[in-house]
Formats: structure tokens, sequence, C-alpha cells
């Protein structure tokens, strides 16, 4: 059922994603600053790395001690995916290990997302 | 840069007058919010929001065990000149009290608290750090990221002593961030807004 809500969240996302804000990654980098208490590019730290995030399923990270929650939520994260994650993690994903209480401006997700389809590149 | 000896004396006697009395009152009374909230948790809370409060407070005890061991890192690298490294045992021992207290509010609200790791374990870019000016970037950059970390927890605790505890915790690492990027003779971070855009 929750798979099923989230996939259904998701498909609404990727038809709304034309109409999305025009991401800025260098405005991106700067509120990666946010994330980087527990995140870092290429290493596992309270959370997992992001090297490698886009088309990767969630919760899959080797080495990385996830949450039930997250493992088995069924998300593929994808610019749609992530901008709907980034409004409200626990939201998103009850459960989730996730201590942050999301970016409520579009402009911002949109470059954060921007930077991480750039920085994250394997 | 290197820190030259005059200007370390500086900053340790401005570190002084910040956080000499103060850290001992901030740290008496974040563990009386975090610790002394759990009587009240206990009774107002319900088991979601208090699992969804254990959640949080085991982030941010863990983010103070990756500091307590990255100001170890540096306190053995044998790069930091003598006040420097002062500051840095100072600041790590912030750290250590805020553990302290987290990990008790942890296991009186039920939780278990989480365990540090070893040092090898938090794999810090040591390769990188080569003189005492990289090991000041390095670790102006664990608090900043801390700062920001407790700034987007803790909208969501659902005790609002304990959100007060962390915004505690959150002013102290504001302090060692700036205090660091000082020590760096960066420009301090004299944002409006720290870890959120309003």
């Amino acid at each position: 059922m929750l798979r099923a809500c989230i996939g259904g969240l998701a498909l609404a996302l990727l038809l709304a994603g034309a109409a999305s804000a025009e991401g800025d990654p260098a405005k991106g980098e700067q509120i990666y600053h946010r994330c980087q208490g527990c995140h870092s590019i290429d290493r596992n730290r309270i959370g997992p790395m992001h090297k490698g995030l886009f088309g990767r399923p969630a919760g899959s990270v080797p080495g990385f001690d996830y949450s039930a929650a997250m493992k088995n939520s069924g998300i593929v994260w994808t610019a749609a995916t992530l901008d709907l994650f980034l409004q409200g993690p626990r939201q998103m994903v009850p459960g989730t290990k996730m201590t942050f209480v999301g970016l409520p401006k579009a402009q911002d997700r949109a470059d954060l997302i921007a930077y991480l389809e750039v920085a994250t590149k394997p | 840069m290197l820190l030259l000896p005059s200007k370390a004396s500086n900053l340790l006697a401005r570190r002084s007058l910040l956080t000499g009395s103060g850290r001992a009152v901030l740290s008496a009374t974040a563990v009386g919010l975090l610790v002394g909230c759990t009587a009240k948790a206990g009774t107002m809370q319900t088991a979601d929001t208090s699992k969804a409060d254990v959640d949080i407070l085991n982030t941010a005890l863990a983010l103070e065990y990756e500091g307590i061991a990255a100001y170890q890192v540096g306190a053995e690298s044998g790069l930091l000149q003598p006040p420097v490294l002062k500051l840095a045992v100072g600041f790590q021992s912030d750290h250590k009290e805020h553990a302290e207290a987290l990990a008790k509010a942890i296991t009186k609200l039920g939780g278990m608290p989480v365990q540090s790791k070893t040092v090898a374990e938090y794999n810090f870019p040591t390769a990188t750090l080569k003189n005492q000016t990289d090991v000041l970037r390095f670790a102006a950059g664990l608090e900043e990221g801390a700062v920001n970390a407790y700034a987007g927890a803790i909208p969501l605790f659902g005790d609002k002593t304990l959100a007060g505890a962390g915004a505690s915790i959150l002013g102290s690492e504001s302090m060692h961030w700036a205090i660091l990027r000082y020590a760096l003779g960066d420009q301090p971070p004299t944002v409006a807004f720290v870890g959120q855009s309003y």
C-alpha cells in the first residue's frame, strides 16, 4: 500500500516535472552545505554517500545501515523523486533515519538537485 | 594560512571571553533540558513522537561522536600549534558534553543510544590534512555541517523542551564554526539565517 502511494506520488511528480523550476548548480552547491552535517559525496557518514545517486534504488549503498523504511520504500532516485523527498523526508518515508525537516522552497530544491546531478556522477 | 602565535593568543583570549564561564552554563543547561525533559516526555508525548525524538537525538549523538573523533585526529596529528591544540581540545570537550547529555536523554526516553565508531571507521580524509590550516578547515566544515544538521532537525522535535536543548547545542557549535573561520582568516559567517532560507 505504502509503495503504491509513493509510486503514485512519484508519478504525479514526474508528470508535473515539465513545469518545475530550472535549477542553478552553483546555488545548489551552497544549499548542499545544509546536507553536509550528515552526508558527503564520496563517503558514508551519518547518512549515505551521494555519489551515483541518480538512478539508484533507495537504501542500496553498500556498507550503510539504512532503516527498514528506506530499504523497503521502492523509491528510485530521480530528479522527480528527490524533489518530493526533499520537501519532507519523513513525510515521504515515515521511519527514515534522516532527521531533516526539508526544503520548502521549490527553487531551493531545484538548485540542489541541479548540483547533485553534476556532483554525484560516478 | 598558519595561525600566528599572537593571533592565536588573541583567539584564545576571545574564546575564553566567549565560552570560559559560558561553557559550564551551556553544558549544565543542556544536560538539564535534555535529561529533565523526559518525565514530561513520558506523560505528554505519544510513543510515535517519542520514537521520532529518539531518532533525532541519535542522529545528533552520531554527529557529536564524529566530531569528537575528528578533533582527536586533529589533536594527534602533530600539525597544531599549542594554542590551537588547546582550542581544539576545548571544542572536543564541548562535543563530549553534548554527547553525554544526548545519550542520557535517549536512554531516559527508552531508546538505545548509537555507539561511537573507531577513528578508522569514520574514514576521515586524513591524507588531505597536511598542515594546521587543513586541519582547521576540516574542523570548520564539520562544525558548519553540525550547525546545519541541528537547524534542519530541531523543527522535527515533538517535545519543545528537546528543541530548546538542541538549539542550545546549535549555539555552541555555531561559536565553534565562527571561531575556526576566524582562525583561518575567513570572513565570519555573518548570515542572517543559518540552515534555512526564508
